[in-house]
């Protein structure tokens, strides 16, 4: 069909007429559209049509105007202060802004993870490839809700209580009530070393364009990572030490019954976040092997001969070579992590889906909230989407 | 002659080969192979210390949880809640039945039996490349089998109804995929070739309900029919709980299929589609006869792929209330009769290792498919 498509833009030759109408593709496909679109166009209608009797019939007024009323449900986690007294809208605000922190933060960690597993299915080091195979096999063949409801009632239902929290040390501590972290506290003047640690990355910015710049006039290379990391960290630590070190943690302490002060994650967040990024993680390990693997090693082989060490190899050869193949399936990974976050809704965690869950049975205005559903996982898988594409790009190869 | 005799006497030449010395001892043998693979670089070496401590740390736990400390027998939740005790695997043996049946009554699981082994009378042969009938057995597959199935496990002819409420467990499982996989593969390539259509409607239709529904998650899907449908559809007009998440399920199946397919009919080059045109084939019969099943063939694995895909994902029918093999194992540990520490991490690794059989041996298989499609192909 490809080759009818690419016709119209062909010069437009004189065909003979037909024997009969109905024999002619063109005017033939003029009808089948319009056959279609008919259709189409009446299905829909008669869904609309059923739709409005059957919310006339049962007194549920349609509009988007119950986002202003009281939602008076409690949301467990929420990054933004929340009450019950607070209308729809601004709850289900709080389920996107829940959605979001749960897609980056598994993200982050399965890209992390994924990353390790795949390049250990490739090492050298025969137990690190069998450990990461093992892994890869034992993950990805279980379904992510599984996994999640394994972490939520088999693990850490079962831990002991705050008061007997595990401490991980560091301030971490974890319990039946989840994950407790310490919280850093920002006095006055930390924002000073803020804008001392921004003004250092781009200082070292702008020091690895000189280094790059000199290097391909002269040749000289100039370390410009080290000097880079140093220029932040010493901007930084200075404005630490000049404010009167603004910053401290609150740690979680035991009292009788709890664990007070620090912030917690709580073990919706926790096995949420465990499922969704060992799950992805399986399947971006896999994505990383192919990709290294799709750079020849007649590469490494060129790379060594011209004398670049291991470690420069990798950074400047093989990595961004496999990064092209790895860019798409790694796209479609993270909407499908983003996508899954959605599973949060059978331990109750308050994402996008919990919340319009709650909003349907309250009010039954499910037409609204099926709406706003698809359109902010449209418009969520949209911006990641040109994001990656954007990145994409830039890594493309730049044929002549 | 004897002059050659004499010389030989006088110089040693050897008749016989040395005996070969034994290869270096770091070279071969186990020692070797420990070197080579486990310690051949001090990086090498830490790794694997590294490696052996996850190992020491995490499978003696989970051996000592699934086997040694473990509670064989028993009849209700007192075995279980000892302190210390692992897996609490009377909990699935007691439940064993409701895991693969649901709630079907007893009386009737033999119709479930005869589903499973006339589902592996269609699988079986299908899935060896070698055995005859293949035109037969999708036939069978895709037609006989769901419409015998149908009867068998609703009832009629003689069989007592058995409402779709009861069924769950493992059955409920490849009942909702099988009817995914069964819908979704020729809804899947008539929507591909929508796509790629030369028709701009058919082809706007089609691609903007592919990317509507890839875009969102399985769940809104699931919702969707199941609170939406109702009220689609004209007053009087009521879908079984069940059938509802099938359809959910089937048009979430194929727009994934849609998408595979396509990839295939990309990858087969243009001078088919000219050829077929070229010998006067017109649409369909081109597309049945020459750019189908080649396009088929090539993406043999990704349908697989969306088969395992689709086998896991069936477990969210449980968030819509349907109690698949994860959401009858999940409604039976919160059963008070059973309700111990141990419970729901017994049942949930118990639902695991079912799903990871299956998935596993899928991805086996698709492996050793496109190896075997692979030979043909080269050159």
């Amino acid at each position: 069909m490809t080759i009818q498509a690419t016709s119209p833009s062909a010069p437009r030759v004189e065909r003979p007429a037909r024997s009969s109408f109905l024999n002619d593709p063109d005017k033939r496909g003029y009808i089948i559209q319009a056959v279609l679109l008919v259709l189409v166009v009446a299905f829909i209608w008669w869904l609309g049509h059923n739709t409005a009797q059957n919310l006339q019939r049962l007194h549920i007024a349609s509009g988007f105007g119950f986002l202003n009323e009281r939602a008076g449900f409690n949301i467990g986690q929420s990054l933004i202060p929340y009450s019950g007294d607070r209308s729809y809208g601004y709850a289900l605000l709080v389920g996107i802004i829940n959605t979001i922190e749960v897609a980056i933060l598994g993200i982050v960690i399965a890209t992390i993870v994924g990353v390790l597993v795949g390049v250990g299915r490739l090492s050298s080091n025969w137990l690190i490839r069998q450990l990461a195979t093992v892994y890869v096999e034992l993950f990805r063949n279980i379904p992510p809700l599984l996994v999640i409801f394994f972490w939520y009632f088999g693990v850490l239902a079962v831990l002991p209580n705050p008061r007997d929290a595990i401490n991980l040390g560091l301030g971490f501590s974890l319990s039946n009530r989840g994950l407790f972290t310490p919280k850093p506290i920002f006095e006055h003047g930390a924002l000073y070393v803020g804008i001392a640690i921004l003004v250092g990355i781009v200082a070292a910015w702008a020091l690895s364009r000189w280094a790059t710049a000199r290097q391909m006039r002269t040749g000289q290379q100039f370390p410009s990572f080290w000097a880079g990391l140093a220029v932040i960290v010493v901007l930084g630590a200075a404005s630490f030490a000049a404010t009167g070190a603004p910053l401290h943690f609150d740690i979680p302490v035991k009292t009788r019954f709890n664990l007070n002060g620090g912030s917690q994650l709580g073990p919706e967040l926790v096995s949420l976040l465990l499922a969704l990024a060992i799950y992805t993680a399986s399947f971006i390990a896999e994505i990383v092997r192919a990709g290294i693997l799709s750079v020849s090693h007649g590469q490494t082989e060129a790379a060594y001969s011209l004398g670049l060490k291991v470690g420069p190899t990798m950074r400047k050869i093989i990595l961004p070579q496999a990064l092209r193949v790895v860019i798409p399936p790694l796209t479609s990974e993270y909407l499908n992590l983003m996508k899954n976050t959605s599973l949060a809704v059978a331990i109750g965690f308050a994402d996008l889906v919990a919340v319009g869950g709650s909003i349907l049975n309250q009010t039954g205005q499910s037409v609204e909230v099926v709406l706003i559903w698809m359109l902010v996982y449209l418009g969520l898988s949209l911006i990641m989407a040109v994001l990656m594409n954007w990145y994409n790009r830039k890594m493309a190869l730049v044929e002549r | 002659m004897s002059d050659l005799q004499a010389q030989t006497d006088l110089f040693f030449v050897r008749r016989e080969l040395a005996t070969q010395e034994a290869p270096p001892a770091m070279t071969v043998g186990p020692a070797a192979w420990v070197k080579r693979n486990l310690f051949s670089t001090p990086g090498n070496s830490i790794l694997t210390i590294i490696g052996i401590a996850l190992i020491v740390l995490i499978v003696p736990p989970i051996i000592n949880w699934a086997f040694i400390n473990a509670v064989w027998t028993g009849t209700d939740r007192t075995a279980c809640i000892a302190e210390g005790s692992g897996a609490c695997w009377a909990f699935v043996k007691a439940e064993f039945a409701q895991f693969i049946y649901g709630r079907y009554p007893d009386a009737e699981r033999w119709r479930v039996n005869v589903m499973f082994a006339l589902l592996l009378l269609g699988l079986v042969p299908m899935s060896i490349p070698s055995a005859p009938f293949k035109r037969l057995n999708v036939l069978y597959l895709f037609i006989v089998f769901p419409v015998v199935s149908y009867y068998l496990l609703t009832g009629g002819f003689g069989l007592s109804v058995v409402e779709t409420p009861l069924w769950g467990g493992l059955m409920l499982t490849v009942v909702v995929s099988y009817v995914g996989i069964v819908f979704s593969l020729p809804a899947g390539i008539l929507l591909a070739l929508g796509r790629r259509s030369a028709m701009p409607a058919v082809r706007f239709v089609c691609t903007a309900f592919i990317e509507i529904v890839r875009g969102i998650p399985l769940i809104t899907v699931l919702f969707m029919s199941s609170v939406m449908l109702p009220l689609f559809l004209p007053q009087g007009v009521n879908f079984d709980k069940l059938l509802r998440a099938l359809i959910g399920v089937a048009l979430f199946a194929s727009v994934y299929m849609a998408e595979t397919v396509r990839g295939g009919m990309q990858a087969v080059p243009k001078g088919q589609y000219e050829g077929a045109k070229a010998v006067g084939l017109s649409y369909w019969p081109m597309m049945r006869l020459i750019i189908l099943p080649q396009a088929l063939k090539l993406v043999i694995p990704g349908i697989v792929g969306i088969f395992i895909a689709l086998f896991k994902d069936t477990s969210l029918v449980y968030i819509i209330g349907l109690f698949d093999l994860l959401g009858i194992v999940r409604t039976n540990f919160a059963d008070p009769n059973w309700a111990s520490p141990e419970t729901p991490a017994t049942g949930l690794v118990f639902a695991a290792a079912v799903y990871w059989v299956f998935c596993f041996a899928m991805s086996r298989y698709s492996q050793y498919v496109e190896r075997r499609l692979n030979t043909g192909r080269k050159r």
